[in-house]
């Protein structure tokens, strides 16, 4: 088409006929965003916050840090006397409005063990009257317990102070800052490698079911529609019966005296029974069953717009059926396979409840890890950092495949 | 007069808060259904309020969750005492005044009638004496019958698989405990690292015959459909799969890990007045002497009066010397330190 022929006024006013179309557009699509901020962006922006903002120490003992600004931790001296009665005045304040067992946690977690001095100390303190304290509560608190002349102790403190920390990045890239403040390696070595799995159990899932629906969509695709349609009810039964009643019921399938290994023992190929529930092995099996539908779908509906006179024409142009195929029938379908492939991955990389029910501990994956630090350990902003982490991730994995196989390729229906 | 106050001050409350609502949440299974019959039923009966009665695993986070948000769904939980210290310091639930606790049915005193540890925490009132030990199924046992602790992690004697549930906390005590260490002593091992390298090490010696699970409820499921033929349990999932269904378990006490559980208010909740009057209810000397159908032990000393005989030698209570106390200060301290290295240790 040749732009050329149009006049300005025409270009003009089509421009101004175009952005009124689109602001119509947006207004209809606002209900939406403001559901997505509402809903989706602004918890994962409170998230992203939350794992370099953790205020609770300088909100809960501001004066201790301020003095402990004054103290050269590099050295090996406590801090002075003023910094330590200081310290126990706010602990005492603490523990009377109940909040000493959170500053214990907090300092807990970068010097084990600290939690029952604090708490105990701040019991003491309690009885103790604040011009009591200002007068000798230094000898009062190293007289408490012998632990509070470690040094490790203040040091965990004072690092336990800013507001803003990259602590917890560190510790999702199993690093951690030692006393002089260098980033170091943590003797703990367990993120990176949960990473790693969890890409390598999505890839492999992925791939899996792939294989497993590339002919099945083809045969679908092919078949009559009265076949097709039945066989289609097959596949997307599963799919609306609940997540949970599919993954337990491979808890029945795959458990000692499950409907596997008796069979198997039945038969007589094995005497004793595998070892197939809580591993890495059922972990994929019900996770390929699970997600074979989303590589189905847009499989098989590219596949059904594939017009099937290219591929005869290859044939009856004299080439050969398998070279056929992968010349003229697979390239096609490559859009299904991509958007499938996609959609499988993203979903099975941050999988929680499968791996969670048949999984065991050899089959977790990163997202399990994440729920065991929001319900267990109370870790919210390691959480938070772990779960960034991933989310970032998969926004690289997505621009790679976008740049090198190109989102405009993925046709969904 | 005085008999008659309570019942006036009850009734006015009934009548100001007749249609009221209290949540209260525990562990479930036969404890849960012990609770709901011996203390829940017959609350709701004499008051004619209702209780909702829920379900979680334990742990803190969930109440923590609630009471920052300031959106308290539970206002009665049954926590352990492991999580009680740590749920208490950080202002997580209400403190409940001990000396408006009711005195036995035989008119001891509250505060001589429960044992010490009971109200040892001044958010919570003791409720049961629970204890986790091991158990075998007679008919997948092979190699004779386990007896000690040791003879949960000797593979060779007896083959097959032991059913632990994944965290550190009882594992890591067993392990030192079979490996040599004094009962007494565990917790100071523990508390070096050399004592903790000890403790994993010995767990590694039977990581591949480890079968980890997360729910207690998992544990009688794991030994009765062969899943395990040893098994971590609560005493009371056991006692009630071998009392109710006839299942041909065995417990094993050395070394059980013994502690309590009791009743706390969540703070921060609408219904405090209502909560404290079930808990004073709850732990009454009859409400609480219903718990030994599950084998759990009653804290109160005049509970033992309707306790049938039979039971006794079958509760916690009766088996402390072979048992060790679980020290909730221990891992309120160390908790999250060796949860992190159990994790990494079951990743290798």
């Amino acid at each position: 088409m040749d732009n050329n022929s149009l006049s300005v006024e025409e270009i003009i006013h089509s421009r101004r006929l175009l952005k009124r179309k689109k602001r119509l557009l947006l207004l209809f699509t606002m209900p939406l965003l403001i559901f997505v901020f509402i809903t989706f962006i602004s918890p994962i922006a409170t998230m992203l916050y939350r794992s370099v903002y953790h205020p609770t120490v300088s909100q809960l003992i501001p004066q201790t840090l301020v003095e402990l600004k004054r103290w050269d931790e590099t050295a090996e001296q406590l801090p002075d006397g003023e910094t330590l009665k200081q310290f126990t005045i706010e602990l005492r304040q603490l523990a009377e409005q109940r909040l000493s067992g959170k500053l214990a946690e907090e300092i807990n977690r970068l010097k084990p063990g600290s939690s029952s001095l604090i708490k105990s100390s701040a019991r003491k303190l309690k009885r103790k009257s604040e011009a009591e304290l200002q007068q000798q509560g230094d000898q009062l608190l190293l007289g408490y317990s012998k632990k509070w002349q470690d040094i490790t102790v203040w040091r965990a403190i004072k690092r336990a102070g800013p507001a803003f920390t990259d602590s917890y990045y560190l510790t999702t890239f199993d690093l951690q800052r030692n006393s002089d403040g260098e980033i170091e390696q943590r003797d703990t070595q367990i993120y990176l490698k949960l990473y790693w799995k969890s890409l390598k159990i999505a890839l492999i899932i992925t791939l899996l079911t792939a294989l497993l629906a590339y002919p099945l969509a083809y045969y679908l695709a092919n078949a009559s529609s009265k076949i097709a349609n039945r066989l289609m009810v097959l596949v997307l039964l599963p799919f609306w019966t609940s997540l949970l009643v599919r993954t337990t019921s491979w808890i029945a399938i795959l458990q000692t005296n499950g409907v596997v290994n008796s069979t198997l023992m039945k038969i007589g190929i094995i005497d004793q029974p595998l070892e197939l529930l809580y591993t890495q092995f059922a972990t994929i099996i019900a996770m390929t069953h699970i997600l074979l539908p989303f590589m189905i779908l847009p499989l098989y509906s590219v596949m059904k717009n594939i017009d099937p006179s290219y591929y005869r024409a290859a044939l009856s142009l004299g080439s050969k059926p398998l070279p056929a195929f992968i010349k003229i029938y697979l390239p096609m379908t490559i859009p299904g396979v991509s958007a499938g492939a996609l959609l499988v991955f993203i979903i099975s990389i941050g999988y929680y409840i499968t791996p969670a029910i048949v999984g065991g501990t050899e089959g977790q994956m990163i997202s399990n890890i994440i729920a065991f630090h929001m319900q267990s350990s109370n870790n919210w902003e390691l959480a938070a950092a772990l779960g960034s982490l991933l989310l970032a991730l998969i926004i690289g994995l997505y621009w790679l495949y976008d740049r090198y196989v190109g989102v405009n390729n993925i046709k969904l229906g | 007069m005085k008999r008659l106050l309570p019942v006036i001050a009850l009734a006015s409350l009934c009548n100001v808060a007749s249609a009221d609502q209290l949540t209260a949440v525990s562990f479930g299974g036969a404890y849960g259904a012990a609770q709901q019959k011996h203390m829940l039923d017959p609350f709701m009966e004499k008051t004619g309020h209702k209780i909702l009665f829920e379900n979680y695993s334990g742990g803190i986070a969930e109440i923590k969750a609630q009471v920052e948000s300031g959106n308290i769904l539970w206002d009665v939980i049954d926590v352990e005492v492991i999580d009680l210290e740590r749920a208490c310091s950080e202002g997580l639930l209400e403190v409940i005044p001990q000396d408006t606790l009711p005195p036995g049915d035989d008119g001891t005193p509250a505060a001589e009638d429960f044992s010490e540890a009971a109200l040892a925490n001044e958010c919570g009132v003791g409720n049961i004496v629970w204890t986790v030990l091991f158990a075998y199924n007679n008919d997948t046992i092979q190699g004779g019958q386990p007896s000690s602790i040791a003879d949960l992690f000797d593979t060779k004697t007896y083959p097959g698989k032991r059913a632990l549930r994944k965290r550190p906390q009882v594992n890591l005590e067993w392990a030192l405990i079979a490996d040599g260490v004094p009962k007494s002593e565990v917790y100071d091992v523990l508390e070096t690292e050399e004592g903790q390298a000890r403790a994993f090490a010995k767990l590694a010696s039977i990581k591949d015959d480890i079968v980890w699970f997360d729910s207690w409820s998992q544990a009688p499921q794991l030994l009765n459909d062969g899943g395990a033929v040893m098994v971590q349990s609560a005493n009371g999932r056991i006692f009630d799969a071998i009392q109710s269904e006839g299942k041909p378990f065995e417990m094993v006490w050395d070394a059980h890990l013994y502690d309590l559980d009791v009743w706390a208010i969540v703070k921060g909740t609408k219904k405090k007045e209502l909560a404290m009057e079930f808990i004073r209810f709850a732990t009454g000397s009859k409400p609480l002497s219903g718990m030994p159908e599950v084998a759990y032990g009653p804290t109160r000393n005049s509970s033992y009066a309707y306790v049938d005989e039979a039971v006794i030698p079958k509760l916690p209570s009766s088996h402390l010397d072979e048992g060790v106390k679980a020290s909730g200060e221990f891992w309120a301290d160390y908790g999250e330190s060796l949860g992190e290295k159990f994790n990494e240790w079951l990743l290798k």
